[in-house]
């Protein structure tokens, strides 16, 4: 009994030594993003650099399926459980800060001013009444891929793509072939609204095109205009009137540019990683076609923010780590990883990534670039996808279809700012 | 104490002994099946999108419902999957079976080889479809119609079209286990009833109406009420061949693709509720009145 009681006491005392010593300062944040293989790969190699220069902090990364990505969120955050630094779609902001899952950055790591020098512009839309709530690692834009053994079998140059939408439409219809029957072969430019066209539309031809897809508010629908239509008119006529495409080619556009049934395509930066990986396929990155001297180009971004479950020790941790995260090194890092562009002008800007043969187009066009403010993306892309087949399938005159587009995004717009 | 479990008879002993081991799965699967259907009712009365407080709304979703003329679309072609899906898949599989049931030579490859389809993943096949959809000279319908002199038929991208081009690989499957059944239906019935028929100098029509369809009647029954709700649940053809859209402009789109939008694509959960009581409504109906009208008096 003499030496149980001894043996309790000793290690009552190591216990209480071992629990009090200054290796408990440590701290432990979590870290949550969707599963995609070379984002986890990225986002671990960041954690091991940020924990070899923070030796009290211990981040946890946890990735979980895109599809349950939203669901555990909004569940574990609320219960105090789940990330302390979260990833999101930008898209998802409003929804977030609705439900209380973010907090704002602390002004004094990340102010306002050396955001809006640093970043590119797309990124103010993550400020509200003032405060910003979030911030990309990278942003992804929107160029033209072509297939440089079609145009040379075209008789087309293959290191000069189309810079103009008359000279895509020029080029298209070399690239275009059809049997004897009229069957198409294959496609000069892929159509497919359910990809990025109805990005290209919204943010790139209606404006060029002289119009507006949105209020400057973004709460009101512009593109019920003779530019809206002329625009969409335009796009139309090029399975219509140009024959150069078909919707529904091979079924999706990815699948015709990547299969080298289609000579150009409009995607994203995301698609580089797919694109390398297709043997055969020798392609080529410009930036969008130009019309009337005027660019633009859609940008999407994902971004990382600090939830409100994060106080005390945590916040400061999670700060450091959206910090380091954050950094010109962290987005060079993700970029040779990931594919994705840098967020900061400076690293984006560098000779290097600017004039890269690959990244180069997609790096130029942000500086034009504008990030839609979708209450809904995927109603809101249906309603551009149900648009054109109207024209299409049930000969609906493009203005009416157009009228009828912009209504009903009018009524996806009302109901979520009315809520 | 002792005397209590000398009270009980052994066929109360054997009951107590059954519930004993039936406890366990029964408490599981009440759990893991009412419960989150009985929360799901519940949801539906609320404005849950997920990421928001659940507010209780009473019948808003309900009345949103009936007055969105999308859900109207989608619930004509719910029922267009059904009143096409089922009498064409049932007797597309009698008539297979009835006449596979008198093949001996081949009859078990044959039997095989239509139960293959069943057996396969509905978005493989739905894919490889697509692709035979297509206009020519990739897709090889249109490749034999204009062989055999036929004009082109855009399936998928054509509004009255796409409905029946998207069942079709449904229906293939769906024979497959239908003929399986049927023919197991058809050995069943006794020898003695033909022979007996024969004697009596009753036609092969006589026969098939007043002996064979009469006998088969439980597995008529079985089949019509599980291939409606099938039919009435209809999703993973839908999706992988409309790139999840239900188009062209919603003229494929089930009900139960409209429930996996609202909830995953609008993360309207309440909404998305709403609608899953009514296809539950929808498909204890229909279960019912079929049993009811097939079941022999």
């Amino acid at each position: 009994m003499k030496t149980g009681k001894a043996a309790f006491w000793l290690g009552a005392i190591l216990a209480a030594l071992w629990w009090s010593g200054p290796a408990r300062a440590q701290v432990e944040i979590e870290y949550w993003q969707y599963t995609f293989a070379q984002r986890v790969q990225a986002i671990d190699e960041l954690i091991k650099r940020f924990e070899a220069a923070n030796p009290g902090i211990k981040v946890k990364h946890t990735h979980v399926p895109y599809d349950d990505f939203r669901v555990k969120i909004a569940a574990a955050i609320p219960a105090g459980q789940g990330p302390d630094v979260v990833q999101l779609f930008y898209g998802w902001l409003q929804d977030y800060l609705k439900a209380g899952l973010l907090q704002p950055l602390p002004a004094a790591a990340f102010p306002a001013s050396e955001v809006e020098k640093e970043f590119f512009p797309i990124v103010q839309q993550m400020k509200v009444d003032g405060k910003y709530y979030a911030l990309p690692t990278a942003v992804r834009s929107l160029a033209l891929f072509w297939n440089k053994a079609l145009f040379k079998e075209a008789g087309l140059d293959p290191e000069k793509p189309p810079a103009t939408l008359d000279e895509l439409v020029e080029y298209a219809k070399k690239l275009t072939k059809r049997s004897p029957n009229g069957d198409l072969l294959q496609a000069g430019l892929t159509i497919d609204m359910g990809g990025q066209d109805h990005h290209w539309l919204r943010e790139v031809l209606i404006r060029q095109y002289g119009g507006a897809p949105y209020s400057a508010d973004k709460k009101t629908v512009t593109y019920n205009t003779d530019a809206g239509v002329a625009a969409t008119q335009w796009y139309i006529d090029l399975a219509a009137k140009n024959k150069v495409g078909q919707i529904g080619f091979l079924t999706d556009g990815v699948t015709a540019f990547r299969s080298g049934k289609a000579a150009m395509t409009i995607d994203g930066s995301f698609r580089l990683g797919a694109l390398d990986g297709q043997k055969g396929l020798d392609y080529g990155v410009a930036e969008l076609p130009a019309h009337k001297g005027i660019k633009a180009n859609f940008a999407s971004y994902w971004v990382n923010g600090i939830t409100t479950k994060a106080i005390g020790a945590k916040q400061d941790a999670a700060v450091k780590f959206l910090k380091f995260i954050t950094t010109p090194e962290a987005m060079e890092l993700w970029m040779t990883t990931v594919g994705e562009l840098p967020a900061r002008k400076s690293v984006a800007e560098k000779d290097a990534n600017k004039n890269h043969a690959k990244y180069g187009p997609f790096i130029r066009g942000l500086s034009y670039a504008y990030a839609t403010d979708f209450v809904n993306e995927s109603a809101q892309r249906k309603v551009l996808i149900d648009m054109v087949d109207k024209v299409a399938l049930k000969n609906v005159p493009t203005k009416e279809a157009v009228a009828q587009a912009a209504a009903e995004e009018q009524n996806l717009l009302d109901a979520f700012y009315k809520k | 104490m002792i005397g209590r479990s000398q009270d009980l008879t052994i066929a109360q002993k054997r009951a107590i002994w059954a519930w004993a081991f039936l406890s366990m799965p029964v408490v599981f699967y009440v759990t893991i099946r009412f419960y989150p259907a009985a929360q799901a009712f519940g949801a539906s009365f609320t404005n849950w999108n997920i990421v928001g407080r659940m507010e209780f709304i009473g019948l808003a979703n309900y009345s949103r419902l009936l007055q969105d003329p999308a859900f109207w679309k989608v619930i004509g072609n719910t029922f267009a999957y059904l009143g096409l899906g089922v009498p064409i898949s049932m007797l597309a599989s009698f008539v297979i079976a009835y006449f596979l049931d008198r093949v001996r030579f081949g009859h078990g490859l044959l039997r095989a080889l239509y139960f293959i389809p069943h057996l396969t993943t509905a978005v493989a096949m739905a894919w490889v479809w697509r692709w035979f959809y297509q206009p020519a000279p990739v897709g090889a319908f249109n490749v034999w119609l204009v062989g055999l002199g036929f004009p082109q038929v855009a399936f998928l991208r054509s509004t009255t079209h796409a409905l029946p081009a998207v069942l079709a690989p449904a229906i293939w499957a769906g024979i497959g286990f239908q003929i399986v059944i049927f023919l197991a239906g058809l050995k069943a019935i006794p020898r003695t009833y033909y022979e007996a028929a024969t004697i009596d100098g009753a036609g092969a029509w006589r026969v098939l109406f007043e002996i064979t369809l009469p006998l088969l009647r439980p597995t008529i029954v079985f089949l019509v009420v599980t291939s409606s709700i099938a039919y009435l649940r209809i999703f993973d053809y839908v999706y992988a061949m409309t790139n999840g859209q239900g188009g062209p402009l919603d003229s494929t789109k089930p009900l139960v693709l409209k429930i996996f939008e609202t909830a995953f694509a609008h993360f309207e959960m309440g909404y998305a509720a709403t609608q899953t009581v009514v296809l539950f409504a929808i498909l204890l109906v229909i279960s019912r009145m079929q049993i009811r009208l097939l079941r022999s008096r």
